[in-house]
């Protein structure tokens, strides 16, 4: 029979997918925080994901969360309230054409692991109730 | 008169535990389809059920309560053969996995059919209905 492992295995994955969309979306919150200093800039961020071993139970955790070291974006505008001596404010490392599709693609996991635990269970549910 | 479980069950028994581990190997490749440098793994369930019936299922009991081997033990876990390279050398095909999962989850419902039969007969005979 499935394993009660199956579900540890799924739950591990959802979890990680959720942290993964927790990155995104905090990057596209602050993809229009702009500061008058390149170090004050918000830097994307990514969640960096690392297998489980078998003899922990399989499935994945996440190993960390990196921030971007692209640099930032360097605007002119001497208008600005930010703005250095120069007159540049500078915008995040944000791409956010990049982000959503890290959105799509956490998201379709997260659905595929879904329906993971869902199979599991119904198959589990239906060994127990052998010979009723 | 003792009914041995093999004879009710034959492969059956086997054969449900072979497929539920092979569900967990596939739904550890969905789990880590994201993660780098990850190698998907599968269970060749014929070359199993095979060796399993070529070393047959009995142990020596040298004592009354002694167990059978309903539980062979885990069954050997291959590498995929990765159907294009990737650029963080994760070989794991998430559709092909999804295919290959329903596949297995098919499997296992239809030999739990099996089992379910062979049990309905044990009811029917002991009922005698």
């Amino acid at each position: 029979m499935p394993s009660f492992g199956i579900f540890h295995v799924a739950g591990s994955a959802l979890a990680a997918q959720s942290v993964r969309l927790n990155t995104v979306s905090s990057n596209l919150a602050n993809a229009d925080v702009v500061a008058g200093r390149p170090e004050d800039t918000y830097q994307a961020r990514a969640a960096v994901f690392a297998a489980q071993s078998a003899a922990q139970g399989g499935g994945v955790q996440v190993s960390g969360v990196e921030t971007s070291n692209s640099p930032p974006e360097k605007r002119f505008q001497p208008g600005h309230p930010m703005a250095d001596e120069q007159g540049y404010v500078y915008a995040p490392n944000v791409n956010p054409v990049e982000e959503m599709a890290n959105m799509i693609s956490a998201a379709r996991s997260y659905q595929s692991n879904l329906e993971v635990v869902s199979t599991a269970k119904t198959l589990l549910l239906h060994t127990l109730n052998l010979g009723r | 008169m003792a009914i041995s479980n093999d004879v009710i069950y034959g492969d059956l028994a086997r054969t449900l535990q072979v497929h539920g581990q092979r569900l967990g190997v596939l739904a550890n490749n969905l789990a880590n389809a994201d993660t780098p440098g990850f190698k998907a793994r599968d269970i060749d369930f014929k070359a199993v059920l095979q060796s399993t019936q070529a070393s047959g299922t009995t142990l020596q009991t040298t004592h009354q309560q002694h167990l059978g081997t309903a539980d062979a033990g885990a069954a050997p876990r291959l590498w995929r053969v990765p159907s294009q390279p990737s650029a963080d050398g994760n070989s794991v095909d998430a559709p092909m996995e999804q295919a290959r999962f329903a596949e297995a989850s098919l499997r296992y419902e239809a030999t739990l059919r099996f089992v379910d039969g062979r049990v309905r007969s044990l009811l029917t005979a002991i009922t005698g209905q």
